[in-house]
């Protein structure tokens, strides 16, 4: 009965999702204001039926119903609660649901704060989200129905992925998602305004708040499927370059140089053309993404069911949302006027190349993506573009922009570097570069890479600098805006992540041994000592575990209990690392093979300050937590208000 | 102004990509993930390991030499294994090849009594224990097979479960062409 529930409530949905689409664009296209108010209703019902959908999902989960196929192949009634309810988006049909709901839940967020913006222009982007989840409500009923029934029902489940049985991945997928379908809520903006003609300041700067909530929870996103690859995956490494991780990154690039146009649009008027494809790009780019994961043109390590006709389908779907937006910006780019203009050295010269080179970076990797399948397509042969490529794409843009970024946070609207700042940012400079050296010989002992000092550099050189405005602001007792501290914020987070990263990639140690029990080997200065391994079991897995003592000198550090698990049902061995964390290094142990007679293999790691990646992650979208807050995306109620504001920003301009 | 649409251009363009990819994977002429062995029309790396029935006898790929043969990896731990078994002895009668049969990391009593329970397709069964043989080949997973031309060179490889479809598409060409692609 429940799952019946379920599929009569998405058939709701797609129902209200059209009304919403025809009363929201055509209301606004017709002026017809009784349509334009049934749009809001509309948003609400899709949003109570999609979570009826969801909550249904998740309840047959929880309550073992195996005659449901998608229970049945992701599920167990071993598997505990939490990863039960976490199966609702563990595979393809739950996750396109997933989808649907952030969808929904965003539109519902834009139709209750957007009181503000002119009655026409809501509606608009209302109605482009509906379209948007027509498309996708529709392909999970005609192609991927969570709730189809399976019969005879099978007695039990055959188990979530036992990769996905993990407390990061569980939240990693809706926090990604709320990234990837936050950038709707950006492209929705961009549509309307375009429907409307209405391309000044104030688009840019309603856009704003949504674009740095999309980018925030992409940052969060990421950072969560990086750290859990790190720790479960037990290779180590915390970033591949895989096809998937790639689809994740991309938009995540689009979004920040969203973020970073829209600042000078909002602000000055200018790059009004540039600003509207990036939005559209952001959006394609999430859309590319789910495309390319679901439809089984690429090859990666992460398994999501994928099939050709599906893919056609999402095809289709990206197409028509793609191109049309596009065809759509052709006609309206050219009567776009920039008002003013800048200098060489301004901040909008700043932000230019900033996007410049981060659009760079999303489009070799693009590039690096799609190539193998190009060839392959036109049998030109079989190739695979690894790391090496990926390495040189992003850091060739990357490190210039490192630089210019600490830079240009002190660069003037319209001109000059704000000269009060020249001297600071040189003796930073010099600090940053001084203590980069420290760091590398005093603690490392070594250059490092070609890179290492550099990029120690570029890292502490952004920090410093990110620091300055708040600190003469506080010495000079003023408060700074909101948006301006969490600015700050996030820069700071680039820097944190930076030397997270050029210390881990500089001077991490890995070494592959065999140990007996009572063996022992050093690496980095730590001693790793095997004391012997015993069966242990968790509620749906057998494993073995290994005890590994770590000392410094004398001084036993940390007891890590490693073990290499086998899920009862699926069968497949994991490996469930033992990391021993401090501040500025992770010991990581991987169990390996028996080689038999007590003996083990396995893979030490030193991984020196890793950790910062992460944290670097988190203080990035912290900042952008703090800007959306500030004062100026406050709700202002009346229409009027905004009314006004927009003429005067226009005339500003 | 035309430049405008270069973006949509751009788009269809990749589109048209997808959808030939796509139609292409729909119809089984296009395999993403299968990856051409660097072996093929290359010598093959030969072998020279101890029987599974009898391990004091070591047989090498010299044995073989002068006719084309054909080396099958496989495991009793291979679910995949036991799903082309039959498919297997199939070519084996009808082909007339000798086929090789690589017991890769096995039990060697279960390795027997699976042979016995499901019949033994094999010329020679060799025990790879330590799985170096394996290496040497370039194998990373159960079942696949090898072609093996008369004068010592990789013909064909098909990784995965092998069906007699499958054999009259990839391999039975060029048994009777003979060169490799």
């Amino acid at each position: 009965m429940i799952p019946e529930i379920g599929t009569l409530a998405l058939i709701i949905a797609l129902l209200l999702a059209l009304a919403q689409t025809v009363f929201g664009l055509a209301g606004a296209q017709l002026n017809r204001p009784s349509w334009i108010a049934a749009t809001t209703p509309a948003v609400a019902g899709v949003w109570v039926f999609v979570t009826v959908a969801f909550v249904a999902l998740a309840y047959s989960l929880a309550t073992h119903d195996f005659s449901v196929t998608y229970v049945a192949t992701n599920s167990n009634s071993e598997l505990p609660l939490l990863y039960r309810i976490a199966a609702t988006w563990g595979a393809h049909e739950g996750s396109l649901l997933l989808w649907i709901e952030l969808l929904a839940t965003w539109a519902l967020l834009v139709a209750a704060l957007s009181g503000q913006l002119p009655v026409a222009f809501r509606a608009r982007v209302l109605g482009v989200l509906g379209l948007v989840g027509v498309g996708f409500l529709a392909f999970t009923l005609f192609t991927s129905s969570p709730f189809a029934r399976l019969s005879p029902a099978a007695i039990e489940g055959a188990d979530l992925n036992p990769l996905l049985q993990d407390p990061a991945l569980a939240a990693h997928p809706p926090m990604l998602y709320m990234g990837y379908v936050g950038t709707s809520v950006a492209f929705a903006f961009a549509v309307a305004a375009m429907l409307s003609g209405r391309l000044d300041a104030q688009w840019a700067r309603w856009t704003r708040p949504w674009v740095v909530a999309a980018w925030m929870s992409l940052t969060i996103g990421i950072a969560l499927g990086s750290w859990w690859a790190y720790y479960v995956l037990g290779w180590g490494g915390w970033w591949f370059w895989d096809p998937v991780e790639n689809a994740s990154f991309m938009p995540w690039l689009a979004a920040t140089a969203l973020l970073h146009s829209l600042a000078v649009t909002e602000k000055r008027g200018l790059f009004k053309s540039w600003t509207l494809l990036l939005a559209i790009f952001a959006f394609s780019l999430s859309l590319l993404g789910t495309f390319l994961v679901r439809s089984g043109v690429l090859v990666s390590v992460h398994a999501f069911a994928s099939d050709p006709s599906r893919g056609m389908f999402i095809l289709a779907l990206l197409l028509f949302f793609i191109v049309g937006s596009l065809t759509l910006y052709a006609v309206r780019a050219p009567g776009l006027k920039s008002e003013g203009g800048f200098e060489l050295v301004s901040r909008e010269a700043f932000l230019l190349l900033n996007n410049a080179l981060l659009v760079t970076a999303a489009l070799l990797i693009l590039t690096g993506e799609l190539w193998p399948l190009a060839m392959d397509a036109f049998d030109l042969g079989k190739i695979s573009v690894g790391p090496p490529y990926y390495n040189a794409v992003f850091l060739v843009p990357g490190i210039p922009l490192v630089f210019l970024l600490a830079i240009g946070m002190h660069a003037g609207w319209r001109r000059g570097l704000l000269s009060s700042r020249r001297r600071v940012l040189a003796m930073l400079f010099g600090g940053a570069l001084l203590l980069a050296l420290l760091l590398a010989f005093g603690a490392y002992r070594s250059a490092g890479t070609a890179l290492t000092i550099v990029a120690f550099t570029a890292g502490l050189f952004v920090m410093g600098s990110a620091l300055i405005e708040p600190v003469e602001a506080w010495r000079r007792g003023q408060k700074l805006p909101r948006a301006a501290i969490g600015m700050a914020i996030a820069h700071f987070g680039v820097g944190v992540w930076i030397l997270g990263v050029t210390g881990v990639v500089s001077y991490k140690v890995e070494k592959d041994v065999s140990l007996a029990p009572g063996e022992s080997t050093t690496i980095a200065g730590y001693t790793f000592k095997y004391l012997g391994t015993k069966p242990v079991s968790g509620p749906n897995y057998e494993a073995i575990e290994a005890r590994v003592v770590i000392s410094e000198g004398d001084r036993v550090i940390a007891e890590l209990p490693t073990q290499k698990r086998v899920y009862r049902v699926q069968k497949n061995p994991m490996t469930h690392a033992g990391i021993s964390v401090a501040w500025n290094r992770d010991l990581f142990v991987a169990l390996g093979d028996d080689l038999g007679g007590g003996k083990w293999s396995m893979r030490l790691q030193y991984k020196p300050l890793v950790r910062y990646i992460w944290l670097g992650a988190v203080i990035m979208a912290c900042g952008g937590l703090v800007a959306i807050l500030d004062r100026r995306y406050r709700v202002r109620r009346t229409a009027d208000a905004a009314v006004a504001d927009g003429a005067a920003a226009a005339e500003a301009g | 102004m035309w430049r405008y649409f270069l973006p949509a251009a751009a788009f269809i363009a990749l589109g048209g990509l997808f959808a030939f990819a796509l139609v292409r994977i729909g119809q089984g002429s296009l395999d993403i993930r299968e990856i051409k062995s660097p072996l093929l029309g290359k010598p093959a790396p030969g072998f020279r390991l101890p029987t599974l029935a009898e391990p004091g006898r070591v047989v090498a790929s010299s044995a073989f030499a002068g006719r084309p043969y054909l080396v099958n990896v496989w495991g009793t731990w291979c679910a995949e294994c036991r799903a082309e078994h039959s498919a297997l002895l199939a070519i084996g009668r009808t082909s007339g090849l000798p086929i090789v049969g690589l017991d890769w990391k096995d039990d060697r009593q279960e390795a027997i009594a699976y042979l016995r329970e499901l019949g033994n397709p094999y010329a020679e069964t060799l025990s790879d224990n330590d799985g170096r043989t394996a290496i040497d080949w370039g194998v990373y997973g159960a079942p696949e097979t090898f072609l093996v031309s008369a004068d010592g060179h990789v013909l064909e490889k098909h990784i995965g479960a092998l069906s007699l479809a499958i054999w009259q598409k990839k391999f039975a060409p060029r048994l009777a062409g003979g060169g490799a692609p």
